[in-house]
């Protein structure tokens, strides 16, 4: 990723992913004028309509904001990442996926119906699986990729049943629908179980705690990759899941709650673990953290200020966070490096990016007149208006607002201005494409910033209206809103983060000697995993002995089990036992099959094994010819055939039986005999009752009309009930594989 | 085995057994019989033409790898069920063609039915025969 030699960067792959995200940029962005006048869009296709699923689209407020950052950010990010991976080897795989997810969150957002968001959510997984283990030739991408996979993969599942519950309960899958039925999921019963669910799905996303260590393993992704999915859109799809669902599922005490602590607890130890790391790329990791935590706590209200503040801050955080993102890739490709403790005074080497990195840094230490003052001074007003613990909620506010003021100067003061080291020499600005993207979403920022009510008429009141209705109106974005708490909440920030920064490696020691102390969820990770490991080797050994005779003990007993139980408790009365009125012939048949079984029993040879039970086989098909089903006395006499001959094969070449010790024979005879037993019994109870000949009837009345043809048995293999027997002949052909690669595949030692 | 006269029944009866084997096979919708009869038929007889023969003689008879067959046969099933898709009915609804059929006579009926018939009968025979060469190649 060297960028100082000039490459070939203007390729097909590196361009088309832009004009996608562009373009369709556009297309979201000329939807502003009808969403930000009060109106929303809904297309429906049915698709799977017997299962309720429809593909619908529904676009309001808070569906827009995050479709116009995601393509936005997106367009700029595929553009920096054109030059940024100019020249790799897998570029096109790299546009490929990145291009993928941008739809697949794109779906996400847009979608009405709660089973297609949790496809698109489930495709958000698997791409961002497959970007952050992009570099898979080392161990700790691939460890990381896992992880995240597992991660929000467990949640997905635990979203997947939620989605299902609401739908049974709500009785459509529509969002839209369900959130104009008022209380339909918070009288149900279903409700706590709902929310645990749709949470689960929306914590591990959104990485709160203790879900949250993937997220700063992910950062093993290309730099754009972090800017994009894992800061601006895929990690906030819980926040937006929550943001879907708040109409529905907000406004008790369970969700309050649980918003409140599960997203105060993720903002604080974020931003304290964000001050402990020297690698400027985690320490963004964890204020993404820290972010998405001040959004799911902001999420747990209903209240006006609140859900503004989330709102607002949601775009805040995207401009900032993703053009700082960016200013670290920069720093990373210009430099090497990304260690704050060797990145001094680089602003002269990199004017552009140390001004695009100020102007961020602003915004995400929250100084006037940039956006991100509003999004903090909004915070402090929501967190006041919080109805549970507005001081709990306002310190938590104030200790992580504080910290983001010192790690913004870590991150984009230090690198650039500061004189305390000695700059790396020979440094030389980014080309153009990379600058893009920080510079235009730096600038994003402080536009806001100064003109505040241009993003609340087009996009916060729409969301804020989306989430929570038109009840309580959005509440006005301005920079000078008087002189109240927040004001001097915001002065009290700025004091104590300046204090954070001076005393910053003196603080970041004793941080490193706690968390090295403490225990590590990514270490507990490794455990559970391990544990899952050998658990599954432990059970696979117990029951996968690998002896084909305690896998028929343990099948033949099962079914005895099963039947012997089922007809104890289902069923009552001996049936009727006398001696049938059969023929001479059928007396022949049964004598010669008893023959063969006992023959089977006593012989030593395996030949003559082979053969007993040939015997038996055969006269079954004389049974089934003697009772008219001729196709099926054909078919067994053939298998009957082949079986015989294929393991006579075998058996040539196998040592003698050897007689089995006694104590064994009597388990396999009582399995045996009661097998027979209860089948037998089973039988006789079957054909006492009447037959119901519906079926019968169909097959008889409709073969020939239907299906033109007069032996029913084939005219239900190939027409009635093709599907089945297509089926079949699959399982038959991966039957043939699996012996043919068990036969061919020797075990190691006879190599 | 070197028997000759093993050899010299078993290349006529496997002969006999394939011309049942399509017999049965084209039979099968109105009588007993079908793809599934037809292609165990099939393969007793390649199966007796490799216990006279070795497997390798009866490997180069059948000239295709049994294993392909087996998977030709499961597409060929796959693409008549996907046929009736043509005529804007469910999958694997079956569609028929009778040539010059006239008031009384059917004349001659073709059928996709027919067709998903032949690849069962493929998927069968070339199953059965990946079986039972490789065993017999392994001992």
């Amino acid at each position: 990723m060297d960028t100082s030699t000039p490459t070939r960067w203007i390729t097909p792959a590196g361009l088309i992913p832009v004009a996608i995200a562009g373009g369709l940029f556009i297309w979201f962005a000329q939807m502003i004028p009808v969403i930000g006048g009060g109106d929303t869009l809904r297309y429906v296709w049915e698709w799977v309509p017997s299962l309720g699923v429809n593909v619908s689209i529904y676009i309001d407020g808070l569906s827009l904001t995050f479709a116009l950052l995601i393509t936005g950010i997106g367009a700029l990010v595929m553009l920096y990442s054109a030059r940024y991976l100019a020249g790799h080897v897998h570029q096109a795989r790299f546009s490929l996926y990145l291009t993928s997810f941008m739809l697949a969150m794109i779906g996400l957002v847009i979608s009405d119906n709660l089973l297609a968001l949790f496809v698109f959510w489930e495709l958000t997984t698997i791409t961002s699986y497959l970007l952050i283990g992009f570099s898979h030739d080392t161990a700790k991408a691939r460890r990381s990729a896992l992880q995240a996979l597992m991660m929000t993969g467990v949640g997905g599942l635990a979203l997947l049943a939620g989605i299902i519950l609401i739908g049974t309960t709500a009785g459509t899958f529509e969002m839209s629908e369900i959130n104009a039925m008022d209380g339909v999921l918070k009288d149900s019963v279903m409700y706590l179980p709902i929310v645990l669910l749709v949470l689960a799905g929306a914590f591990t996303k959104s990485a709160q705690m203790p879900f949250h260590f993937w997220l700063p393993n992910a950062m093993a992704a290309p730099t754009p990759v972090s800017a994009y999915l894992h800061s601006a859109t895929m990690v906030k799809a819980g926040v937006y899941l929550m943001a879907r669902t708040h109409p529905s599922l907000a406004g008790t005490d369970f969700w309050l709650w649980t918003l409140t602590i599960f997203g105060a607890v993720t903002m604080v130890f974020a931003s304290i673990m964000a001050l402990r790391q020297t690698d400027l790329k985690l320490a963004l990791a964890y204020t993404t953290l820290m972010a998405l935590g001040a959004l799911t706590l902001l999420l747990g209200n209903e209240s006006g200020y609140t859900i503004t503040a989330a709102a607002t801050f949601l775009v805040v955080h995207s401009l900032y966070k993703a053009a700082l993102f960016l200013v670290v890739g920069i720093l990373d490709a210009q430099t090497g490096t990304r260690d704050a403790n060797s990145l001094f005074g680089l602003a002269r080497a990199l004017p552009i990016t140390a001004t695009a990195a100020a102007i961020a840094a602003f915004s995400m230490a929250g100084f006037p007149p940039f956006l991100g003052f509003i999004g903090k001074e909004l915070k402090y007003a929501g967190a006041i208006a919080v109805a549970s613990e507005p001081i709990f909620v306002a310190g938590a506010v104030l200790i992580s607002s504080a910290l983001m003021v010192a790690i913004a100067g870590i991150v984009s003061f230090r690198p650039f201005w500061s004189k305390s080291g000695t700059p790396i020499p020979n440094v030389k600005e980014a080309p153009w494409p990379m600058l893009v993207g920080p510079v235009v979403l730096a600038i994003l920022g402080a536009f806001f910033g100064i003109f505040p009510e241009t993003l609340a008429t087009t996009l916060v009141n729409p969301t804020v209206a989306a989430i929570i209705g038109n009840a309580e109106p959005a509440k006005e974005l301005k920079l000078w809103a008087g002189v109240n708490l927040p004001l001097f909440l915001s002065i009290a920030t700025f004091v104590l983060g300046f204090t954070i920064y001076y005393y910053k490696q003196k603080l970041r020691g004793i941080l490193i000697g706690m968390t090295t102390r403490g225990p590590s969820f990514d270490n507990g990770w490794d455990k559970l995993m391990a544990g899952i490991a050998s658990g599954s080797k432990a059970l696979t050994r117990t029951i996968q002995t690998g002896v084909l005779y305690h896998y028929m003990i343990v099948t033949f007993g099962t079914a005895l089990a099963v039947l012997a139980v089922t007809l104890w408790f289902r069923s009552t009365g001996i049936p009727a036992m006398g001696v049938p009125q059969v023929e001479l012939w059928d007396w022949l048949v049964f004598l010669l099959v008893l023959l063969g079984a006992v023959l089977t029993l006593i012989t030593n040879s395996r030949i003559t094994a082979i053969a007993g039970l040939g015997v038996v086989g055969i006269g079954m098909a004389m049974i089934f010819i003697l009772y008219s089903a001729p196709d099926v006395a054909i078919t067994q006499l053939l298998v009957e055939t082949l079986v015989v001959v294929l393991f006579a094969a075998a058996a040539l070449k196998l040592p003698h039986l050897t007689p089995e010790p006694l104590s064994r024979r009597w388990l396999d005879a009582l399995i045996a005999i009661g097998l027979g037993v209860v089948t037998t019994v089973i039988l006789l109870k079957v054909t006492t009752g009447p037959i119901d000949r519906e079926l019968t009837t169909f097959f008889e009345t409709s073969s020939w009309p239907e299906a033109f043809g007069q032996n029913i048995v084939n005219v239900i293999l190939v027409d009635f009930r093709a599907l089945d027997t297509f089926g079949e002949i699959a399982v038959v052909l991966i039957a043939a594989i699996s012996i043919f690669a068990l036969l061919k595949a020797k075990p190691e030692e006879e190599k | 085995m070197n028997s000759v006269i093993l050899i010299a029944g078993a290349r006529l009866q496997a002969v006999l057994l394939l011309v049942f084997s399509a017999y049965m096979l084209l039979r099968g919708h109105n009588a007993p019989g079908g793809g599934f009869i037809g292609g165990l038929i099939a393969a007793t007889g390649f199966v007796v033409y490799a216990i006279a023969c070795g497997t390798a003689d009866a490997r180069k008879a059948l000239r295709f790898d049994p294993g392909s067959i087996a998977g030709a046969g499961l597409g060929i099933a796959l693409f008549a069920g996907l046929m009736a898709a043509l005529w804007g009915d469910a999958l694997f609804t079956g569609q028929w063609l009778f040539i010059g059929a006239t008031e009384d006579d059917k004349g001659i009926p073709l059928s996709t039915v027919l067709i998903f018939d032949i690849g069962v009968y493929l998927v069968v025979l070339g199953a059965v025969l990946s079986i039972a060469f490789s065993l017999e190649e392994a001992v």
